[in-house]
């Protein structure tokens, strides 16, 4: 039996082990649920989350809104902390 | 030479490649040349004092006064010349050093191992996992990988940045392991690193030019000294295809955020159209003839550094005009092709890279203007009326809001024009290279200083 040589490369990738989380069940209402609404900073996104608010108003949340400083970087540490910590569902809004 | 006065030394001799030499001598044979690796002998003979297990002294060759101070034998080798060079230790014979470094300091590296089976083609092997740009790599073995790191005094364990977007700590193993993936010489590494260190700011925000539905990725452009020491192209065709430092340093810091960073195309990367320069877009600048002080020095760097500024930009757009021959006729010509930049409506959000051919930089030469005046020329042509720019004039929808119809607007914020002199000797023209959103907001294009 032909016995295989083996090669050795280096792994070029940052080697990441991925957690995998589980989502969260679907709530089955939205009535009494605290809606994080946040705009990432593109032109007219606010549009588009006024009329979100409204319908969730509507249908019993309760909506916070919070705001990117800019759309080109990724949210701040803080605001994700600040919106895990209030908020039980969050929409993240992309517009221009 | 020396070979009959060693049996009368008292020392432990090795040999390397003959274990029947010297004759007469209990020579041990450094069959694997691990004694000779592990003792740094470079050159044949070496005589080595060892003292309680410790080198206290050592000469090379065959130096007399040196062999008889050292083995305190005074009449030592007295008919032999006073001095021979001696010959190259096979422990640094260039043929096996990449495979003696593998073996002796493969284990000080730390990243995954992959092995790989005789049926496995280890070209296509790489393709299958996502390791490349879609061009064929260099695959990363450990005899590469430690050459590559022979490019720089810093430590493979050394932390070189944070690189987003997955926000993974990078070591300067992991930067030497992408750059053998890109083809680069040794020597590139260390501009490898600076142009990586310069991307993984805040400043620069390489998640926000990765992400981006904009055309843009990092233009790495090279000054100093150094670029003409590893081979770089600042002249004909400086931005185009052919030049390995250009190529391979450019692809380097891209396949680092793309491996590293996470930053794929279709996944963070969200390019409407993306650009060629996104595989690499590097070049030097052309220092010599220049009539301008170069883009490191006005960006604080002395003559002398070796240094690299990245930008976030789109690929070259080439201005043409072959019948100007003053200064202001340049200027005019350079800023109305400026002025169309993304959008001839869009002002005052994006950089550009102005790279003037050697052509064009003459016919400033010839007035005497220096970067700051062709600058400020460019900025003076660059005042733009508000009625033009709100949305809806000219038939143009984007632009500015209403409330700016009566302004005066500039096209570029006052360090919104990176001026670059490179290219070709013959052509009258220059090239512009649209940037991504400036400021704090954005990108800024950083500087580093290229450390060895």
């Amino acid at each position: 039996m032909k016995v295989l040589a083996t090669r050795v490369l280096l792994d070029p990738t940052g080697e990441r082990s991925l957690p995998i989380r589980e989502r969260l069940p679907r709530p089955a209402t939205l009535s009494g649920q605290v809606v994080g609404l946040l705009d990432i900073h593109k032109p007219r996104g606010d549009i588009f989350l006024d009329q979100l608010e409204q319908l969730l108003t509507d249908a019993g949340a309760q909506v916070r809104r919070y705001q990117k400083p800019t759309f080109a970087k990724p949210a701040p540490v803080d605001l994700r902390h600040e919106i895990a910590t209030q908020c039980t569902l969050v929409i993240e809004a992309l517009a221009d | 030479m020396v070979a009959p006065l060693l049996a009368d030394l008292g020392a432990t001799v090795y040999t390397q490649d003959d274990p029947t030499f010297p004759e007469g001598v209990a020579a041990i044979h450094d069959v694997d040349l691990a004694v000779s690796w592990h003792s740094d002998v470079e050159t044949v003979p070496t005589l080595i004092r060892v003292v309680a297990g410790l080198e206290t002294e050592r000469t090379v060759g065959w130096v007399r006064d040196e062999w008889r101070r050292i083995t305190g034998d005074a009449n030592l080798g007295a008919d032999l010349p006073a001095f021979r060079p001696g010959c190259g230790s096979l422990s640094v014979d260039p043929d096996r050093v990449d495979a003696l470094r593998a073996r002796f300091s493969g284990h000080l590296l730390k990243s995954r191992r992959i092995e790989l089976a005789d049926p496995d083609d280890e070209m296509e092997m790489l393709f299958d996992r996502g390791f490349t740009d879609g061009l064929p790599v260099v695959p990363p073995t450990e005899a590469r990988v430690l050459r590559m790191l022979e490019g720089t005094n810093r430590a493979a364990d050394d932390l070189v940045g944070v690189v987003p977007p997955d926000l993974v700590e990078l070591t300067v193993e992991k930067v030497a392991v992408n750059a053998v993936l890109a083809g680069c010489k040794p020597e590139y590494l260390p501009w490898v690193l600076a142009a990586v260190e310069a991307v993984c700011t805040d400043a620069f925000n390489i998640h926000g030019v990765l992400a981006t539905t904009m055309p843009v990725g990092p233009v790495v452009v090279c000054n100093g000294p150094g670029t003409r020491a590893i081979g770089m192209n600042s002249g004909v065709n400086t931005m185009g295809q052919g030049n390995r430092a250009n190529l391979t340093i450019g692809r380097a810091v891209q396949l680092v955020i793309r491996n590293v960073g996470g930053g794929r195309p279709g996944e963070v990367d969200r390019a409407t159209h993306g650009n060629p320069g996104k595989l690499s877009f590097c070049f030097a600048e052309r220092e010599d003839d220049s009539p301008f002080t170069s883009l490191a020095v006005s960006r604080g760097c002395s003559p002398t550094d070796n240094a690299v500024t990245v930008f976030a930009g789109e690929g070259p757009r080439c201005i043409v005009d072959q019948k100007v021959r003053t200064a202001p006729e340049l200027a005019t010509v350079l800023a109305a092709c400026l002025r169309t930049l993304h959008n001839p409506k869009l002002v005052y959000g994006f950089d550009t890279m102005l790279v003037i051919g050697p052509e064009h930089a003459r016919v400033c030469a010839d007035a005497q203007w220096d970067r700051e005046r062709l600058i400020a020329e460019l900025h003076e042509r660059l005042q733009l009326p508000g009625a033009e720019l709100v949305y809806g004039a000219g038939g143009i929808a984007d632009g500015v809001p209403e409330q700016f119809r009566d302004s005066t607007l500039p096209k570029f914020r006052p360090d919104g024009i990176l001026l670059v002199h490179a290219g070709g000797n013959a052509g009258l023209f220059s090239a512009m290279i649209g940037g991504w959103v400036n400021g704090e907001m954005g990108s800024q294009p950083v500087t580093r200083v290229v450390v060895p």
